[in-house]
């Protein structure tokens, strides 16, 4: 709009003032207030504990080279793979699309000047620090190894592991989960500018406030619960303990009415990314909008009525069980419905190739086979041969690192130019997109085939026969390795010597490709009016686009036609 | 969190701001309840499983306390509705006096809270390796009994021995008790601490009569949260104090 | 060891054959929609590439019947899948009532467990074919869990519960067993072998050595140690309820419902035995909780059933009531 040069004008310039020239200094960011100056603080540090992650990943594919375990010793390779899933979980995946990009884009993407509450929206980083300190100090003292999952009594009574400060450090880090989410919610509730109704609100903002709503309701649950497995070990309090009365599975109920619908904090907001993702890139509205939003929707309620699949095999009621398993069919449906959607955005579509559609393009591929095989494990009969197998590990690794991880990764190219205001070197990246989707299906698919065979999760050793799948897994995972240290160098490269990409590269019809690249602090010159619908590229002439009309009076453009 | 009357920037208009900052709280408190959710759930699954022990448990509290900070926490809730008031009618020099008395009350709670902690610890309530269940039916010189007498104590702990089958079992399964009361009333402390920190910064600003019928957000929000853990003490007492309270 | 490169399990239980089926169903409508949407993706993806850079997609937003088809479709194959697995699932946890019956306990880190005579074995299981086994497993500790791949089952082992499984092996064979349920250090070597024996051979080999502590013996002897027969008195005049013929039968409680007093409910009547009063009898017991194994449970357990046939003296065994026990 005012003040910024139009797309498709050959050399862009960067804006004389954004939000990252406006102060400068190590104050000017660690006190910030600024949604955009705090997504990036986020991006560092979810990178450092994805990396954190990742190494702890590398050394387990490389202990299981051979069937007697070739690296550690049994007490550290059980550290090992407890680090590594508390670290990817709690401080990598559950922030990592809604704490940077959510963070940076929500208020851009509804014309907001900021969150409803930039304070908190810093508190929640410097909370998520703390509980991250924390959760080091237990990897740097001792160690973890309960399992990501802490299940009593094993981390109350039995693990000599540093359990205490992994427990607080996690609890510490709900708070900042539960002040995203409270943030998120208020600011799309009351921050919208003119004209931006909810059916105008962009499936990556539906997506948000569908896992805001996990993170209000479900994080609290989670806090009390790792607080009580913590009083347990400190103070000998019973709540878990079979020799006082407790129950050990109280705390799995209560574990996993959270953890389950953590897994939708992971990867609705990477569906989010995807629905912004594909219409761009075949430049037309995205198939079914009111659908593919209702079902964020849906998959956050009916996810909260699921946990028990995750039990089914630790005797509870016969009933209890057919309940969870129906209910967890269910969700599958929303799911469905999203990959069908997407699929059929394609047709008759102006396909391009760029980085960002590859990585929706993989997300789909990848996330389909996830959530397939989400139906093995959610069938009675069947799980009761898959549970706590390799299978087990392959499913979730397909939708958390093939589904929000690429989403993730996918999302940061597509607003790499809003971010920095460059663009990344465009062979590279496509490169990197193939290397990850190939390295990944390398990695993770002969995991199905061993789980298949009943290969048990958390292993350091197993029967020989497994080894050639476990080989093949590890060779996957090397060249995943790669596809995730490409983008990490590229990306820091074209941070100071990309080439500039203007306010709308692409282009794309979101309200954030309408402002500069990157963006002033205040986000817009002057508070933006909408008055056109989502994913509308025929009325919209300012994008430059082959057969724009004029703008103007719209019949409503989505939904039941 | 705004500290004065004016429109911060992310804002248009006072309503929107006011509206953002209630929404906010709201949703806050909606989380406060799951958080609390947890523990009243975990304290029902423990109650219908033991509930001869759960009555010991609860017969050991000290029922004369529980209801004065009953009492005093309503009294508290009030003085919070009307310094309220005080600022939505403009009355400037009622809102920090309706203040301090509330966080008077609080503080008063708070108290109360710590004598009865003591109690418990001087009783062997506090669970871990020394909790003892029958320590005030076998050493009645080292506890004050109120309210009851030493012959009841010692029936209650007989019966509760005889309906769990040993004294072990009772211990155990009172120490559940205990573990949650701890729990329970502890969480709901550590809410009554940080209330009344935000309490002393209402005052503070109060006295510079920053609040009036135009700006009241944080007082009605802090209101609000003050409200609520007053709330789950309403809770918290009968389920704690009163339910089995006369064994048969 | 079998080939280098096994794709699936060997099929040794009557759950096998039912589980496999529903595996290949289940892969069957994964691969072909896992390959319907790649196909159409990967279709649309190049015929449908950009022509030219200002080129835009025809403006389509949404089709309520294809909503409505891709909802209802798979919602009914879904179903399909759950009711299919819940037909197995019920009746895995529905044990038939004549098996033969190993006590199973999870201990950090080893499974030991005892044949029905009382012959012990650590990490190795050894079951006749083509009969029904029960495990009745608990745990000293933690949570582990006993998953036998080649059966197609598995089960959580519970500290404070018992839990059972069933299965009826259908092969002879050696089959791994594996505790699949993360329990510490050694988790991944807390497995071992079952074999699966011919009716024979398996007779042969359990009569080859008993146990070094017969539990019938080791039962009786605790259940004077504990003193037990001061009140549990054969004639059922005691202060508590007679054992004869109590194994298998259903009891009458006090607050007018009826339970089958099964390894459960007699483990649960030693820990707590004010849990489930019998009608007629006080609650007087106290309970042996962390006063006996889980081992020395399994032992009384073992006495009590084996006092099935004993005829109460002064009163004929047949057409009893069977309202006594503990």
């Amino acid at each position: 709009m005012s003040g910024t040069p139009t797309p498709g004008s050959g050399e862009h310039q960067l804006p004389r003032e954004h939000y990252l020239n406006a102060t400068y200094g190590i104050r000017s960011w660690l006190l910030t207030t600024d949604h955009k100056r705090i997504a990036l603080l986020y991006l560092a540090s979810v990178t450092f504990f994805f990396f954190i992650g990742g190494i702890f990943a590398t050394l387990i594919r490389i202990h299981l080279l051979t069937p007697d375990g070739l690296l550690v010793t049994p007490e550290t390779y059980n550290k090992l793979f407890t680090m590594h899933g508390v670290a990817m979980i709690f401080f990598f995946l559950i922030p990592s699309i809604p704490a940077v990009l959510g963070n940076f884009l929500i208020p851009i993407m509804i014309g907001a000047k900021d969150l409803a509450f930039p304070k908190i929206n810093l508190l929640s980083w410097y909370i998520y620090l703390v509980g991250g300190c924390f959760v080091l100090y237990s990897f740097a003292t001792g160690g973890l190894d309960t399992g990501w999952t802490f299940y009593t009594p094993l981390s109350s009574i039995y693990s000599n592991s540093a359990v205490t400060p992994a427990v607080i450090g996690i609890f510490i880090n709900g708070f900042s989960s539960i002040l995203t989410g409270l943030n998120f919610l208020v600011t799309v509730h009351t921050m919208r500018a003119p004209g931006m109704t909810w059916f105008r609100l962009p499936l990556f903002v539906w997506a948000h406030y569908a896992t805001s709503l996990i993170m209000v309701l479900g994080t609290p649950v989670i806090a009390i619960t790792l607080l009580l497995a913590g009083l347990e070990r400190m103070f000998h309090f019973g709540f878990f303990n079979p020799a006082y009365g407790g129950d050990p599975i109280l705390f799995q109920h209560l574990f996993w009415f959270y953890s389950h619908p953590a897994v939708y904090i992971m990867i609705l907001p990477a569906m989010g990314v995807i629905s912004e993702i594909i219409p761009t890139f075949v430049r037309k509205p995205i198939f079914g909008y009111s659908f593919i939003a209702a079902s964020s929707i849906g998959i956050a309620v009916i996810g909260f009525i699921v946990w028990a699949h995750h039990m089914f095999l630790t005797g509870e009621a016969t009933y209890a069980a057919i309940a969870f398993s129906f209910l967890s069919y269910l969700v599958a449906i929303p799911s469905a419905v999203k990959v069908f959607n997407w699929t059929s955005t394609l047709y008759k579509g102006s396909v391009s190739y760029d980085t960002p559609m590859l990585y929706a393009l993989g997300f789909i591929g990848l996330f389909t086979i996830g959530g397939l095989t989400g139906l093995f494990l959610a069938c009675l009969g069947l799980d009761i041969h898959l549970h706590d197998t390799y299978f087990v590990i392959a499913h979730f690794h397909y939708i958390m690192v093939g589904g929000a991880v690429m989403g993730y990764v996918g999302g940061l190219h597509f607003w790499w130019p809003k971010i920095t205001g460059r663009l990344y070197p465009e062979f590279l990246a496509r490169a990197a997109a193939i290397i990850l989707f190939i390295g990944f299906n390398l990695t993770f698919f002969p995991q199905f085939i061993l789980g298949g065979l009943g290969m048990p999760r958390r292993y350091h050793n197993y029967p020989p026969e497994f080894q050639v799948l476990n080989v093949m897994s590890t060779a996957g995972a090397s060249i995943l390795a790669l596809g995730y240290l490409l983008p990490m160098l590229y990306l820091t490269w074209s941070m100071r010597y990309g080439k500039i990409a203007g306010p709308n590269p692409w282009p794309a019809t979101g309200l954030e490709w309408k402002t500069d690249s990157p963006p002033l602090t205040e986000n817009f010159h002057e508070t933006p009016v909408v008055d056109w619908e989502p994913y509308d590229f025929v009325h919209r002439p300012d994008l430059g686009l082959k057969g724009a009309k004029a703008p103007g009076k719209l019949a409503p453009a989505h939904g039941d036609d | 969190m705004h500290r004065t009357g004016e429109l911060f920037g992310q804002f248009k208009t006072l309503d929107q701001q006011k509206e953002t900052a209630t929404l906010g709280m709201w949703i806050f408190l909606v989380t406060e309840i799951l958080f609390f959710g947890g523990l009243f759930l975990t304290y029902s699954i423990n109650r219908h499983e033991f509930p001869t022990a759960f009555g010991v448990g609860g017969n050991m509290l000290s029922l004369p306390l529980g209801f004065a900070n009953t009492i005093v926490l309503i009294a508290s809730s009030f003085t919070m509705a009307m310094s309220v008031w005080s600022a939505q009618t403009s009355n400037k020099k009622l809102v920090p006096l309706f203040l301090i008395l509330t966080l008077a009350l609080g503080t008063v709670f708070l108290g109360v809270k710590v004598v009865e902690y003591k109690q418990k610890f001087d009783h062997h309530l506090i669970p871990g390796h020394s909790f003892d269940i029958t320590y005030c039916s076998r050493n009645p010189e080292a506890c004050q009994l109120e309210g009851k007498d030493l012959a009841d104590e010692v029936k209650e702990i007989k019966e509760g021995i005889e309906a769990e089958g040993s004294v072990v079992a009772l211990n155990a399964h009172a120490q559940l008790y205990f573990s949650l009361y701890f729990g329970m009333t502890g969480l709901h402390a550590l809410h009554m601490i940080v209330g009344a920190g935000l309490l002393l910064y209402l005052i503070l600003e109060a006295r510079k009569g920053r609040f009036d019928a135009n700006y009241n957000t944080p007082v009605e929000n802090i209101g609000l949260y003050w409200h609520f853990v007053d709330i789950v003490w309403i809770f918290l007492f009968p389920l704690l104090y009163l339910i089995n309270r006369h064994l048969a | 060891m079998q080939s280098q490169l096994p794709l699936y399990p060997d099929s040794a239980s009557n759950f096998a054959p039912n589980v496999d089926s529903l595996m290949l169903f289940i892969v069957a409508v994964c691969v072909f929609f896992a390959v319907a949407i790649s196909v159409a993706v990967v279709y649309f993806f190049f015929r449908y590439k950009r022509k030219s850079d200002d080129e835009i997609g025809a403006p389509i937003h949404g089709d309520l019947r294809l909503e409505i088809t891709w909802i209802v479709l798979p919602f009914f194959l879904l179903m399909a899948m759950f009711g299919w697995g819940a037909v197995i699932y019920v009746d895995y946890r529905h044990t038939p009532s004549d098996t033969l019956d190993v006590y199973v306990i999870g201990k950090q880190w080893m499974w030991k467990l005892e044949q029905p005579n009382g012959r012990r074995e650590i990490n190795e299981l050894h079951v006749p074919v083509n009969r029904n086994v029960r495990l009745v497993m608990a745990s000293e500790d933690v949570i582990h869990d006993l998953s036998f791949p080649a059966f197609r089952v598995k089960m959580d082992v519970v500290p404070g519960h018992y839990n059972t499984m069933w299965f009826r092996p259908t092969k002879t064979g050696r089959y791994h067993f594996f505790c699949s349920q993360y329990c510490g250090t050694s988790h991944a070597i807390m497995g071992g072998w079952v074999t699966v024996m011919e009716p024979d051979e398996y007779a042969a080999w359990l009569a080859g050595s008993t146990g070094s502590a017969d539990p019938l013996a080791l039962g009786a002897k605790l259940y004077n140690d504990l003193a037990c027969n001061t009140c549990h008195l054969p004639d059922g005049k005691g202060r508590g309820p007679s054992y004869n013929g109590v194994y298998g039968s259903k009891v009458k409680l006090a607050d007018g419902s009826t339970v089958i007093a099964d390894d459960a409910y007699i483990r649960e009547s030693i820990l707590q035995p004010n849990a489930k009063i019998v009608a007629g009898f006080q609650p007087v017991m106290p309970s042996f909780q962390g006063l006996v194994s889980e081992d020395q449970i399994i032992a009384l357990t073992a006495y009590i059933k084996a006092q099935k046939d004993q005829p109460v003296p002064g009163k004929p065994a047949a057409g009893q009531p069977a309202t006594g026990k503990n």
